[in-house]
């Protein structure tokens, strides 16, 4: 075993709290989504208390790792994640959206100390997160202790821009760069493989010179796992593509589509926040 | 009065692309900062960025045929502390991956430089796929953007150095063809300042013009003096921001403005004067430029000629403005 017992209830509990905190920010804010920040709520946990080298009080410290989040419209588990790990006070995850929030609907990192890049459209954070890694080797070389991360969708590998970033990546092979693809099968129309199919979706980054792995994105000792191959990986990027089920650990949500870009409602959050009590 | 090439108004002037100017300046802002790194899409030897890569390889990012990720690699560097120049042709950059300009560089603040090559009906003969006519509007409706267009080599290179200092996102503009070298190496130039490049108290009309443009209102106002008629003649190179004190000063001596661009006419230099004017002082304006009208094929000349922004047509242009007030 990867993780200790209490490593990991202490992971579970956290998780726990950032999916409790994503339901109550959202259903404040009325708009916003839904379904791939609670599927990601266990890779963010997983980063901001365990992988990522990062100092939440000196949020521009120049030895941490990036986390460049690419679709950044599941925030919602970015921002509980940061206030859960200290970069500010929890209260303020209620402003999410709100007119002078430094919470914006998509994350901005001027607004934010800690965020790294100004994300929305989609498509563009790899090739963000390739050039920093470039300027890193430019500066380190192949010895640098920084890691780069991307947080991705599936649906923005339908972005021929990915592509572009994906193809560069698998030439000037950062050793450091992680991508963490967060297959939930579903985008904003439907199923991904209806609207536009990804598969097989390891075989093209392996044929892009990257090194694959595939995990359950709701297992710790997968997720650590994972990241600890990546990082000993010397000659090559890393793609973690892991599998994740869209709104985990609030039923009614879970699995479905429609839920991708919506918040609950009042009623549908108190009851969210039932259903993620009961696993206490 | 500004110190100007003195061979101006001669028929043997060193004729020099915009985009040579370019490529000297980025060697020199090479040495000059060690954090200065370049992108470059398959274009290297023609956007002139082939000696920077010779001399700092460990600097230079070939991205392949791929301008959305070279703007957002650019972004990426940038956010590391670089100061990436990203060059291509204007066409694909900003033309192609406007997008990514505006949110992966402008909205999240990075400083990177944006060059835009092959700018202009000058590219001649490739046609009008490739004569990018559209991108200082483009480039200049972005908050945050800074949009510089050199009228020469000369001032080309020194852009390229003073944007090394403005930690700010910019897009600089280049022209393939040669044209005729306006500038010696002490004319001034500093980013954000118009300079006045003819001026006489006479002066009956102001010509604001940017790019290769400005030495056809040089030859214009020669033209025009002849005939009696003087014009003072502003070398507009920064689009944004603009120059509003040095225009403002000389449109209130005359009353009259033409504006002159290798650009369509909607969103371009013109209009950021329009804009300009018709807030503070309101006169009479002309614009040369490319009248919501697609390029062809042919030489630069004859196309320049064709598209209404030959000497003579600023001439017609500053005689109609007169007229007008």
């Amino acid at each position: 075993m990867l993780l200790t017992d209490s490593k990991l209830q202490f992971l579970n509990d956290k998780a726990r709290d950032i999916r409790r905190s994503i339901i109550e920010m959202l259903t404040e804010a009325k708009s916003g989504h839904t379904a791939g920040a609670l599927g990601m709520a266990d890779i963010f946990t997983a980063l901001y208390f365990g992988i990522l080298n990062h100092n939440p009080k000196k949020p521009d410290w120049a030895e941490r790792d990036r986390l460049v989040l690419s679709n950044g419209h599941i925030c919602p588990v970015l921002y509980s994640a940061m206030a859960h790990s200290g970069y500010f006070p929890l209260e303020e995850l209620k402003t999410l959206r709100r007119y002078g929030s430094r919470l914006q609907g998509h994350s901005h990192r001027e607004w934010l100390p800690g965020v790294e890049t100004s994300s929305g459209p989609l498509g563009e954070g790899l090739g963000q997160a390739v050039g920093m890694a470039l300027a890193d080797k430019m500066d380190r070389g192949r010895v640098s202790q920084r890691f780069f991360y991307c947080l991705m969708s599936d649906g923005e590998l339908q972005e021929g821009s990915t592509w572009e970033a994906v193809m560069l990546a698998g030439k000037v092979c950062p050793h450091n760069l992680i991508a963490i693809v967060d297959r939930n099968n579903i985008q904003i129309d439907g199923v991904t493989e209806d609207i536009m199919p990804l598969e097989p979706l390891a075989q093209k980054f392996r044929a892009f010179n990257w090194h694959v792995i595939e995990i359950d994105g709701h297992n710790f000792e997968d997720i650590f796992s994972a990241v600890g191959q990546a990082k000993s990986v010397f000659n090559r990027p890393s793609v973690i593509i892991a599998h994740t089920t869209p709104g985990k650990g609030v039923p009614a949500i879970e699995g479905r589509y429609e839920w991708h870009g919506k918040a609950p409602t009042e009623k549908e959050g108190k009851q969210a926040i039932k259903d993620l009590n009961k696993n206490d | 009065m500004i110190n100007l090439n003195p061979k101006l108004y001669d028929n043997n002037i060193e004729l020099k692309p915009i985009r040579d100017g370019f490529g000297e300046g980025l060697l020199l802002a090479g040495d000059y900062d060690k954090d200065v790194v370049a992108l470059c899409a398959d274009l290297k030897e023609s956007t002139r960025v082939e000696e920077f890569a010779k001399k700092f390889p460990e600097r230079f990012v070939e991205v392949g045929v791929a301008e959305q990720n070279l703007a957002v690699v650019a972004s990426g560097l940038a956010s590391m502390g670089k100061i990436p120049f990203a060059v291509s042709y204007a066409i694909f950059s900003p033309g192609r991956n406007w997008e990514q300009i505006r949110t992966a560089i402008c909205y999240n603040n990075t400083n990177v430089k944006i060059v835009g090559s092959h700018a202009g009906l000058n590219v001649g003969a490739d046609g009008g796929s490739h004569q990018m006519l559209e991108d200082i509007a483009l480039a200049r409706v972005i908050p945050r953007m800074i949009v510089v267009v050199p009228c020469d080599a000369l001032e080309a290179k020194k852009a390229t150095l003073a944007l090394v200092d403005i930690i700010c996102p910019a897009y600089l503009r280049l022209a393939r063809e040669k044209s005729p070298v306006v500038t010696s190496v002490t004319t001034p130039f500093e980013i954000g300042r118009a300079e006045i490049f003819r001026e006489s108290k006479r002066a009956q009309a102001v010509i604001i013009a940017c790019g290769l443009m400005v030495h056809r209102a040089m030859m214009a106002s020669k033209k025009l003096a002849k005939e009696g008629i003087e014009v003072t003649v502003i070398n507009n190179h920064t689009i944004k921001p603009l120059d509003g004190k040095t225009i403002l000063a000389e449109v209130e001596k005359t009353g009259a403005v033409v504006v002159a661009e290798e650009h369509q006419k909607a969103g371009g230099l013109g209009s950021a004067v329009a804009e300009f004017l018709a807030q503070n002082y309101p006169v009479p304006m002309e614009f040369i430029g490319v009248d919501d009208k697609f390029g062809e094929s042919g030489g630069s000349a004859e196309l320049l000629e064709h598209f209404g922004l030959g000497v003579d047509d600023i001439i017609e242009a500053v005689k109609k403005v007169i007229d007008r007030k």
